[in-house]
């Protein structure tokens, strides 16, 4: 006889409640294969998205047991309690419906941290020659493997405390820039997330390095954030 | 919170860490002694050492406590931006009025 | 949290603190008079919370002030527990000695 397992899974938006299956329990089972099961098996109006299914692309990215994670790289057998799971939309951002969010507002954050390469030479100039182990570099690729899931701005506390924070991810992608010795633009990206909104809305409470699924550190590359604006600020390269 | 009130808040907190320490055994030790306010103002009463130690004191003291309620205000109270600063200010001068009264009821004779 | 929170109760209790000492405007025999009213064991007790309210903030402080500056990665529950642990210890310590 096939162990059971009860899924509870939000449907609706906003609005809406948790509905409960019962799916059997499979050796090796993911909470993705729970939640597939749920759409093809018994319930086909469930909306959910996911794409590689091993891992490498953060789309699958839900609310599993109040923590966020990715879905494919979640085993059941790590996360049921009593055999019971409680699966729902990331939060922190709009539900369209069922386990899926709008992840417009992310993006938005994005472009208002600035996390955007700002080119300084044209193809007729010499490549530039970037030593890999330069420490601006070096900590430009301990920062670099981000996929933008959503986890860690779905984990972060000052997020859901403060609407204009930028947030975790835009933040570590504005750390790589910083130290990008090709980027150009870091006048304007500085004086972007010195403000309010900015790094220094931060409270290091580390949830986001906590759960990142690729093992980043945003708490480390605000505070490299911090150190940079307060140094910019001093010097009176950019104003408060 | 922008670089300007973080740079503030973290400065006041890095000057304040050694004087609370302080404070913590000056604590311990007045209570320890069981000194009576007469104990106690003996040793405050015209000296500039007390005097500089907890001026500076209140005054890192009020500068980190409003920023940090400002902190909270904006983002677990529905005031906007503006009207946390101002309440900020307000207690920050409120402390600092406070404090620096209860330092020269101590200090002046 | 916890940081937030000792921060709240420090920032209310300070202008009563203040308001307390400025009682030696009034002379010494005020501020004696309160310092008796604060013996009694409700208040120690009271005092002790406070002795705990201003380590763990302080501690907390020195916790972000390491994250920030200093290359230390350690998640912060460690950190947080150690720096709880430590206050409950100097507080205890505190009320030990005043009884």
């Amino acid at each position: 006889m096939l162990a059971e397992l009860s899924v509870s899974l939000w449907r609706g938006a906003s609005e809406g409640r948790y509905e409960t299956y019962t799916v059997p329990q499979r050796a090796s089972q993911t909470v993705l294969d729970v939640v597939t099961f749920v759409q093809r098996h018994l319930d086909p109006t469930l909306t959910y998205r996911f794409s590689c299914r091993v891992g490498v692309c953060g789309s699958c990215a839900m609310t599993v047991n109040g923590r966020p994670r990715w879905t494919c790289r979640t085993h059941v057998s790590k996360v049921a309690r009593g055999g019971r799971i409680e699966i729902g939309p990331l939060q922190n951002l709009p539900v369209i419906k069922d386990l899926v969010t709008d992840m417009a507002l992310f993006f938005e954050k994005w472009q208002q941290a600035k996390g955007v390469f700002a080119p300084s030479r044209t193809r007729h100039d010499a490549i530039a020659q970037i030593r890999p182990d330069s420490p601006a570099r070096i900590a430009a690729d301990a920062a670099i493997e981000c996929i933008n899931c959503g986890v860690c701005h779905a984990a972060c506390d000052t997020v859901r405390w403060n609407p204009a924070y930028f947030g975790p991810a835009p933040l570590n992608r504005a750390w790589t820039l910083v130290n990008d010795e090709r980027d150009g633009g870091n006048a304007a990206r500085l004086q972007a997330i010195a403000g309010s909104g900015g790094c220094h809305a931060c409270h290091s409470h580390q949830s986001c390095q906590e759960l990142c699924p690729q093992a980043l550190n945003p708490t480390a590359a605000i505070a490299g954030l911090k150190r940079r604006t307060a140094a910019a600020y001093l010097k009176g390269e950019i104003t408060a | 919170m922008n670089v300007r009130l973080y740079v503030w808040q973290r400065l006041t907190a890095a000057l304040m860490a050694p004087l609370v320490v302080v404070h913590i055994a000056v604590i311990f030790y007045a209570t320890h002694q069981g000194m009576t306010a007469a104990d106690i103002l003996a040793r405050t009463r015209g000296s500039m050492m007390w005097a500089s130690y907890y001026g500076i004191f209140v005054a890192a003291a009020a500068v980190h406590a409003s920023i940090g309620v400002r902190n909270v205000l904006t983002e677990w109270s529905p005031l906007d931006d503006r009207r946390a600063g101002q309440f900020a200010i307000g207690l920050g001068l409120a402390l600092a009025v406070l404090g620096l009264r209860a330092v020269a009821a101590v200090v002046l004779s | 949290m916890v940081h937030r929170l000792s921060g709240l109760a420090l920032a209310i209790f300070l202008p009563l603190h203040f308001l307390a000492l400025g009682l030696a405007i009034d002379g010494e025999a005020r501020l004696e008079s309160f310092l008796r009213w604060s013996d009694r064991p409700l208040v120690k007790l009271a005092e002790s919370g406070l002795i705990f309210l201003l380590t763990v903030h302080l501690l907390g402080g020195l916790r972000i002030l390491v994250i920030e500056n200093l290359d230390w990665r350690d998640g912060q529950k460690q950190l947080a527990t150690l720096a709880a642990a430590v206050s409950a210890i100097v507080a205890f310590i505190f009320l030990a000695r005043v009884f």
